[in-house]
């Protein structure tokens, strides 16, 4: 045997790739399940955050800024390790699945609030001073003349946060979710045989790319909008 | 109340782990140090070639950011470290990490460097040729220095995250921050430690957060 | 017999074809603003009377904008009264958003939604402060963008049409309300010289129909030609006012002279 079949013998080994296969593409669709519900409740979440912080509530602003520095400071692995075997002790006890889920709508939430409020700001006041001038009350100049502007400017940088923060469902493996990485390395363990592992990269790149490509077309879309 | 306390925030037994959680704070340190200036000098690197319009620079240079790009990072290190054994290849668990964050951080510099260097008007460019500059010239002292500027929130932002990111090494057992407290917690059978760990994680990177609010804030109000 | 002579005099509506002193639209006393430190409005009065066409004219910084904008309230005066349409604005039980509805506001740089087509400018407030229709708001918007000569723009979007076509539609945005009062802060400074025409074209078009209207701006012709009354400021205080001719052409204050010998370098 060269070198060559060693290396495919060891990586791409077809045989325990099929043995795997079905288990790997539970796991992508966990993958999936987890990524969309992260995405869906974070970005929930952090507009929710954005319009309540732009009534300008003072002790709310404050408890809002502090909370989104802290998920923004804190390393989303940490979060995760923290509610799934802390919360325990409090007699709560949340799946691997669910902590994952709740720490990363944080994360993202803290990221989505940042970029939108950003992009509220950047709406120039004369936008607000016209809407008002034609008697459009706070709420009504907020949802219809300042929101879609700010949307606007927030979506790229948005896009490649919810992109990054996605990927992070990977981190489910430290505690247990049994999506693509968790399902790879634990087959690595049972196959003596890293070929499980490339499976699983080839999942995430199937995953990821059309993501990765999504957001650098997001980018060039917007970019010239402006 | 005071048994949320005794849970979370035992004085005993951060006492008792501090020694460790001080280990894994270097070596988290560490990390950063062997991290961050690889990931930016990849970066510089990746962001100066795709100057080069040609397609046969152009393609392979945006596979490779975007492959790298795709890839969770934790992802591409357990693959480092579970992998490159079966290739006959042992650089242990630091040598892995310091590969992975190369791999997946200079991609990201790459790309906010080469987002930098594309703001710069062409004219920059052509004043600083018309003064007999060569092109090596231009891009050191003309284009990056203005790119950097430019594009400076977002390098201090990617570097928060290399720091955070540094967490995930506790993955392949590299005793760092995190490995340190979730092993105290494993002997304690007491989550102290990791709040211990949250709160340092937060007082070391807050200054940085709260500087980049700032940043990204005075760069919205100067559109 | 001295008497009557005077009740005479109280009844001008009578004698003359003169309507100007029925009650003010715009009726501000006593205007005072602070920014912070800064006294920008020190105690200005302005009264303009139905169909009148004021123009506040005054160097840079003077308080112009401040005065217009206390007008319809995006700046809250320190102290003083301001009633308009009868109403009064400092006072808190004032629904502010009912009465700016009957204020239209022109501005510098038009302020249109990017977001949004003309005819979406000019029907959102129709629609969300109204409380119209889309179909009766759509008929109200053409016949706005009409009035401004922009019927065949009603589905561009801002950044398709030059300056002096957004500000027309801005215009269209505020009289869409069926203001009462029209304030038009240097609608055409922002403009290149051969658009400015255009809508200078537009506001006498308003004017005609009877419309009251506030104007700051440096366009002198079109303040000789078209305002009842002209109003200098500066240092936050009026230092002159009167009819075009008199204060271009034979001005009491120093200040106004000097003001005026500048703009014709
Ligand atoms: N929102 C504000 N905050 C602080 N100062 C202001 C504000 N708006 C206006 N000013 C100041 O008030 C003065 C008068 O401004 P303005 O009414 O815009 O003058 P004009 O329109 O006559 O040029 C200026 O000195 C200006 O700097
Ligand atoms: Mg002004």
């Amino acid at each position: 045997m060269d070198s060559w079949d060693r290396f495919v013998f060891t990586f791409f080994n077809a045989q325990v790739m099929a043995t795997y296969l079905p288990r790997i593409v539970e796991g992508f669709f966990l993958t999936v399940q987890l990524a969309l519900l992260i995405v869906i409740s974070g970005l929930a979440l952090g507009l929710l955050l954005a319009v309540v912080r732009s009534f300008g509530i003072r002790p709310l602003n404050w408890l809002i800024i502090f909370l989104v520095d802290l998920f923004r400071a804190l390393p989303p692995l940490v979060i995760i390790v923290l509610i799934y075997f802390g919360l325990p002790s409090l007699g709560a006890a949340p799946s691997g699945f669910v902590s994952t889920w709740i720490s990363l709508t944080l994360v993202l939430a803290a990221f989505a609030e940042e970029i939108v409020w950003g992009g509220i700001l950047a709406v120039p006041k004369g936008q607000w001073e016209a809407a008002r001038s034609t008697g459009l009350g706070f709420a009504t100049t907020l949802t219809h003349v300042v929101l879609p502007q700010a949307l606007r400017l927030s979506i790229p940088p948005l896009t490649n946060r919810t992109i990054a923060i996605t990927k992070g469902t990977a981190l489910g493996s430290v505690v247990a979710v049994a999506e693509i990485l968790s399902v790879a390395s634990g087959a690595v363990g049972f196959s003596s045989n890293p070929s499980p592992l490339t499976l699983g990269a080839i999942a995430y790149l199937i995953l990821f790319v059309p993501v990765v490509a999504f957001g650098r077309w997001v980018e060039t879309r917007f970019a010239w909008k402006r | 109340m005071d048994e949320f306390i005794a849970t979370f925030f035992n004085v005993e037994v951060i006492r008792a782990a501090s020694p460790i959680l001080l280990q894994g704070l270097w070596m988290t340190l560490l990390l950063v140090l062997v991290a961050v200036p690889l990931g930016i000098a990849g970066g510089v690197l990746l962001a100066v070639l795709s100057v080069f319009r040609h397609p046969a620079v152009r393609w392979p240079l945006i596979a490779w950011v975007d492959f790298f790009r795709a890839f969770p990072p934790l992802v591409l290190l357990v693959f480092i470290y579970a992998g490159l054994p079966f290739a006959g290849i042992e650089i242990g668990a630091f040598g892995c990490v310091a590969i992975g964050f190369f791999l997946n951080t200079s991609s990201y510099y790459g790309e906010i460097l080469r987002a930098g260097i594309e703001s710069i008007p062409r004219g920059q460019v052509e004043a600083a040729r018309s003064t007999g500059l060569s092109a090596a010239q231009t891009m050191t002292w003309v284009v990056l220095p203005q790119a950097v500027r430019n594009v400076l929130p977002d390098l201090v932002s990617n570097t928060l995250e290399v720091v955070k990111l540094t967490s995930i090494a506790s993955v392949v057992a590299l005793p760092e921050l995190l490995f340190q407290a979730r092993q105290a917690q494993s002997v304690t059978y007491n989550p102290s430690p990791i709040v211990a760990a949250a709160i340092i994680y937060f007082l070391l990177l807050w200054p940085f957060v709260r500087l980049l609010s700032r940043l990204e804030h005075k760069a919205v109000a100067r559109r | 017999m001295i008497r009557r002579r005077t009740r005479v005099a109280a009844e001008p509506v009578m004698t003359g074809p003169a309507p100007i002193v029925a009650a003010p639209i715009v009726a501000a006393s006593g205007i005072h603003k602070h920014f912070g430190a800064l006294h920008v409005l020190k105690g200005v009065d302005l009264a303009v009377a139905e169909r009148e066409l004021v123009f506040v004219i005054g160097p840079s910084g003077s308080g112009k904008s401040t005065l217009l904008r206390c007008c319809n309230r995006l700046e809250t005066p320190s102290s003083g009264r301001i009633i308009v349409d009868g109403i009064d604005l400092l006072d808190r039980h004032t629904d502010i958003n009912a009465v700016r509805r009957r204020i239209g506001m022109v501005f510098q740089q038009f302020n249109l939604y990017p977001h949004m087509t003309a005819r979406g400018n000019v029907t959102l407030a129709l629609r969300k402060v109204l409380g119209k229709g889309r179909a009766e708001a759509d008929e109200i918007a053409d016949a706005a963008l009409a009035r401004v000569g922009l019927a065949e723009k009603a589905n561009a979007y801002p950044l398709e049409l030059s300056g002096g076509q957004q500000q027309r539609v801005a215009i269209a945005r505020a009289i869409a309300l069926e203001p009462r009062v029209m304030l038009f802060d240097e609608p055409t400074s922002a403009l290149d010289p051969e658009l400015v025409g255009g809508v200078l074209a537009v506001m006498r078009s308003l004017r005609e129909a009877g419309m009251t209207m506030v104007v700051v701006s440096h366009e002198m012709g079109f303040a000789r030609a078209a305002a009842d009354r002209v109003v200098f400021m500066d240092h936050g205080l009026v230092v002159e006012e009167g009819p075009p001719a008199q204060i271009f052409g034979a001005p009491e204050q120093e200040r106004t002279r000097a003001f005026l010998r500048q703009l014709d370098h």
